[in-house]
């Protein structure tokens, strides 16, 4: 029986060698909140040197180290992680599969994160200092211009590269061999759905990534001018490479995030999710039009004309699919029985932040325009909208609505909502201003302003502040609860919710779906 | 429950309402930048074209997004389990998802047909009166006249604003952080070609009101053009991350009178030809010394320290190439390092001016030559 049944080993051996899909997605998500809260203190100084005009806490070298730092930490180390996280832990669940498809390397993929971010950590403390291009790093910048630790970055990213290539082939490979016997493709979660096509953009693009930054290797160390005009190449080459990644890149992110609200928005109306079959059409829409839309990012290179129409053309209709996913989480909530916990609070947050972000992306898809936003504040602000508002706010959503499940207690519902309030109110204190400087003509990542853009500076400072601290309460909430929170036993914890992951004991045993559930032939998807 | 969801709709409608209000108070307040919460029409007429493209696509999404949050937070409102409703089990709808991918797609259309009208305004190059090559440089600009009557002029523009403002230990000036010691001057009602590049790393020139802004790009040529019909002092700021002092290399365009202009670039050229004469002479140490601060200090000081003491760049003070062989000296200021960020300051500086700062860095931080260098000594080296 022992041996059949085994729960964990014991002690630090557990967390280093397991393979266990539950355990591997607790440190995905740990590791992601560790690197949420470092990448979140770079935003912190960042802010605090904007606070007001003039130069008061670092200079302008360090700040630029912080703008890359922050963009790198954020996407690579926070949001990122975090979702694997969650398909490690969900994805198995929801499809009625014992354990992700290739456990050793899913313990692999994981580990060899927390070492790639020490280093990128350690570039801080390197003569010349961290990366400081941004989080684009473009050429000649992050090359010929770059200090000695563009080498460490350059490796750095390979790691992540390879990390996520693994993450994402588990995934694959899970949802295609792995589903309990009934559960086909048009019955799985949504989440599942949105990760199986993120996992693909991933095994597509994490390539282009390292093949950009190996060719900076080159240019760095070998003699090269991949991106050197003197040396007959092209620095425009790169920005091209990199946003044939980078946009790809950015409906990463965000798919899982739709995913999460797909699944939280129909539990909580207790209704079932509206068109979960245009659901899928649309997302798969929005990963094929990522790929031929890079160039809106590059608005202002020079691109010839027929270009210019062609990028902005397709990125326009972007907002076909984006609009049908927004109407769907509305039409499921119409006619529902609605409460708002807090996972469903920060649904709805998702939903009308992401909307406006996803409005200013279409205001910044028109290519005329763009010559006035491009580089402004006001991408900044669009960016975090989508970003922190899309991605973080689900996430967070995502967290508060499984956490029972995971650990057979219940969080503490006032301190929740607390939470929600006052990350909303932060972040929307921060980042609204910004798009009125941005318009105003303030670009962005500079350590400086002028006079007339002091006040929205200083408002989005505290903002930022206020949506800072909020991540301790989360924190502290959240270890509440694993510690102390109220024991809950009920399969169920949410009344509305759907799915196979509510079948199972709650907390859920260490080894869920030994054997494959029935899956109800008729009752379909969640 | 009723209070949450009156509360939870008011705070995610403010961000909309907000916008709104301000932008209408903003169109109010114009006259004054402070607080400007919207993009300006500016000077020219493609400027109002991209701005009134804005405000449709702007008004567009403002309606779309009233709709849609209307539906949302009459949702929230009404369909709360609290008010004791059963849910309904609908789950699709083939008709309405079909009309809300159709009805979409053609209001994109409509936004399409004046962005592309727009964009074509944008990218008609044609009859340009004047041209100006625009050069970024790590961290200031170059502008040279390329017609006819701009023969010789070309300078560099760099930021004015002093450190003591920046580093608060003076009040800071009404045009803090976009001001220059040389704004570019270009007529009024002219229609003007920027050819746009970059010396080093790419910079992008921008100028809101001109309704400019291009990529400086190494090794490329951009073209872009403005039009300014109303005389005025105009300014912009570097757009595109280019290194330490990024937030430091502000844009000021003088649009002026036709006739002014005609004086200006008169005495733009007489002054080059006063450059011309000096690089004949011969200076005494005193003078290339006095010269030299002030070269050292715009050119070479944000990099190399205010008192020689490195930074970005390596210390002149004790340096063996400053205290080394006066050809290796000259050699690097004109040439520069290749593959490091010494640039080559032999087509930045006048042969007066790349005297006077190799002179300078030798007898200056300690460093105590005693020898010094003349503008033909320069002028020899460049040949060979």
């Amino acid at each position: 029986m022992g041996d059949h049944h085994h729960g964990p080993a014991k002690g630090l051996s557990r967390w280093l060698f397991t393979t266990n899909h539950k355990d591997i997605g607790t440190m995905y998500l740990w590791f992601s909140f560790a690197m949420f809260i470092l990448g979140g203190s770079f935003a912190m100084i960042i802010r605090a040197e904007l606070f007001q005009p003039g130069m008061q806490l670092v200079d302008p070298l360090f700040f630029n180290q912080m703008t890359t730092l922050h963009g790198l930490v954020m996407v690579f180390g926070a949001i990122m992680p975090s979702f694997v996280g969650l398909a490690n832990w969900m994805i198995p669940m929801m499809i009625g599969a014992p354990d992700m498809a290739l456990p050793r390397m899913n313990n692999w993929s994981f580990w060899i994160l927390p070492p790639a971010f020490l280093l990128l950590a350690s570039t801080l403390f390197m003569e010349g200092g961290a990366p400081q291009a941004g989080w684009t790093f473009y050429a000649p910048l992050s090359t010929t211009y770059a200090p000695p630790s563009v080498t460490i970055f350059i490796f750095c990213i390979h790691v992540l590269g390879i990390s996520s290539i693994m993450g994402s082939i588990n995934i694959i490979a899970t949802v295609m061999n792995l589903r309990a016997p009934g559960m086909t493709y048009m019955k799985m979660p949504l989440f599942v759905w949105t990760w199986l096509i993120t996992a693909f953009l991933l095994v597509a693009v994490m390539p282009v990534l390292a093949g950009a930054v190996t060719m900076m290797l080159m240019d760095v160390h070998f003699g090269t001018s991949f991106f050197s005009a003197a040396g007959g190449g092209d620095p425009v080459l790169f920005q091209h490479v990199f946003w044939f990644f980078g946009h790809p890149e950015v409906y990463i992110i965000i798919l899982p995030a739709f995913g999460v609200v797909s699944q939280i928005i129909p539990a909580f109306s207790r209704k079932p999710l509206f068109g979960y079959d245009s659901m899928v059409y649309a997302t798969a829409s929005i990963a094929f039009l990522s790929f031929i839309v890079w160039a809106h990012h590059m608005y202002t290179v020079g691109m010839p004309i027929a270009g210019e129409l062609f990028f902005m053309y397709a990125t326009m209709l972007i907002a076909v699919p984006t609009g049908v996913k927004v109407f769907n989480w509305i039409s499921t909530m119409w006619r529902g029985a609605l409460t708002f916990e807090t996972p469903m609070l920060f649904s709805l947050g998702f939903l009308v932040l992401f909307t406006i972000g996803g409005f200013t992306g279409l205001m910044l898809s028109i290519a005329p325009a763009d010559f006035q936003y491009h580089d402004s504040y006001f991408v900044v602000a669009h960016f975090h909208y989508v970003m922190v508002a899309g991605a973080v706010f689900s996430m967070t959503a995502a967290v508060y609505y499984w956490l029972p499940k995971w650990c057979g207690r219940m969080y503490n519902e006032t301190m929740g909502k607390t939470h929600f309030w006052i990350s909303f109110i932060g972040f929307n204190l921060t980042f609204f201003p910004q798009h009125f400087v941005g318009l105003a003509g303030m670009p962005r990542r500079i350590p400086d302003y002028a006079l007339q853009f002091t006040d929205f500076n200083m408002m989005s400072s505290i903002g930022a502040f206020i949506y800072g601290s909020s991540q301790i309460l989360f924190l502290y909430n959240v270890i509440a609860t694993i510690v102390a929170g109220k024991p809950t036993s009920d399969e169920k914890v949410w009344d509305g919710a759907e799915g196979l992951e509510w079948t199972v004991p709650t907390p859920a045993p260490y080894h869920t779906f030994e054997t494959p559930p029935k899956i109800d032939p008729v009752h379909a998807h969640s | 429950m009723f209070l949450r969801a009156k509360r939870l709709g008011a705070l995610a409608l403010g961000p909309v309402l907000m916008l709104v209000g301000l932008l209408c108070a903003g169109t109010a307040a114009a006259a004054s930048k402070v607080n400007e919460v919207n993009m300006s029409p500016g000077a020219t007429s493609v400027g109002q074209s991209i701005f009134d493209l804005h405000m449709t696509i702007f008004w567009i999404c403002v309606i779309i997004g009233v709709l849609v949050f209307g539906v949302m937070f009459y949702s929230i409102y009404y369909h709360r389990k609290s008010r004791g409703v059963t849910p309904a089990t609908f789950h699709e709808s083939t008709k309405v998802e079909i009309a809300w991918t159709v009805v979409p797609f053609f209001i994109l259309v409509a936004m399409a047909v004046p962005a592309t009208s727009t964009l074509l305004e944008i990218y008609d190059f044609e009859d340009a009166e004047m041209d100006v090559l625009i050069t970024g440089y790590q961290w200031k600009w170059k502008y040279e006249y390329l017609n006819e009557t701009g023969d010789n002029v070309q300078f560099f523009s760099n930021l004015r604003t002093p450190q003591g403002e920046i580093y608060n230990t003076e009040e800071k000036g009404e045009h803090y952080l976009l001001e220059v010691d040389e704004p570019l001057v270009i007529p009024v009602d002219t229609k003007v070609r920027f050819l746009v590049t970059a010396n080093d790393v790419i910079h992008a020139w921008w100028v809101p009101e001109l309704a400019v802004k291009k990529d400086a790009i190494p090794g490329f040529i951009n073209e872009t053009w403005t039009h300014a019909t109303e005389e005025g002092v105009y300014r912009g700021q570097c757009a595109e991350l280019c290194g330490k002092d990024h937030g430091f290399m502000p844009i000021v365009v003088n649009v002026v009178s036709k006739e002014e202009y005609a004086t200006w670039i008169g005495e733009k050229q007489a002054e080059a030809a006063e450059i011309k004469k000096l690089m004949a002479q011969s200076f005494t140490l005193d003078e290339l010394m006095e010269r030299g601060k002030g070269v050292y200090d715009r050119s070479c000081a944000a990099c190399h320290g205010a008192g020689g003491e490195g930074g970005l760049g390596k210390p002149i003070a004790g340096s063996p190439i400053a205290t080394g062989d006066l050809s290796g000296h000259l050699e690097v200021g004109i040439n520069g390092v290749p593959g490091t960020a010494m640039q080559a300051f032999g087509g930045q500086l006048n042969d007066v001016d790349m005297a006077a700062v190799i002179t300078y860095q030798r007898n200056a931080f300690g460093n105590n030559m005693g020898d010094m260098v003349q503008p033909i000594d320069v002028f020899n080296h460049k040949k060979g």
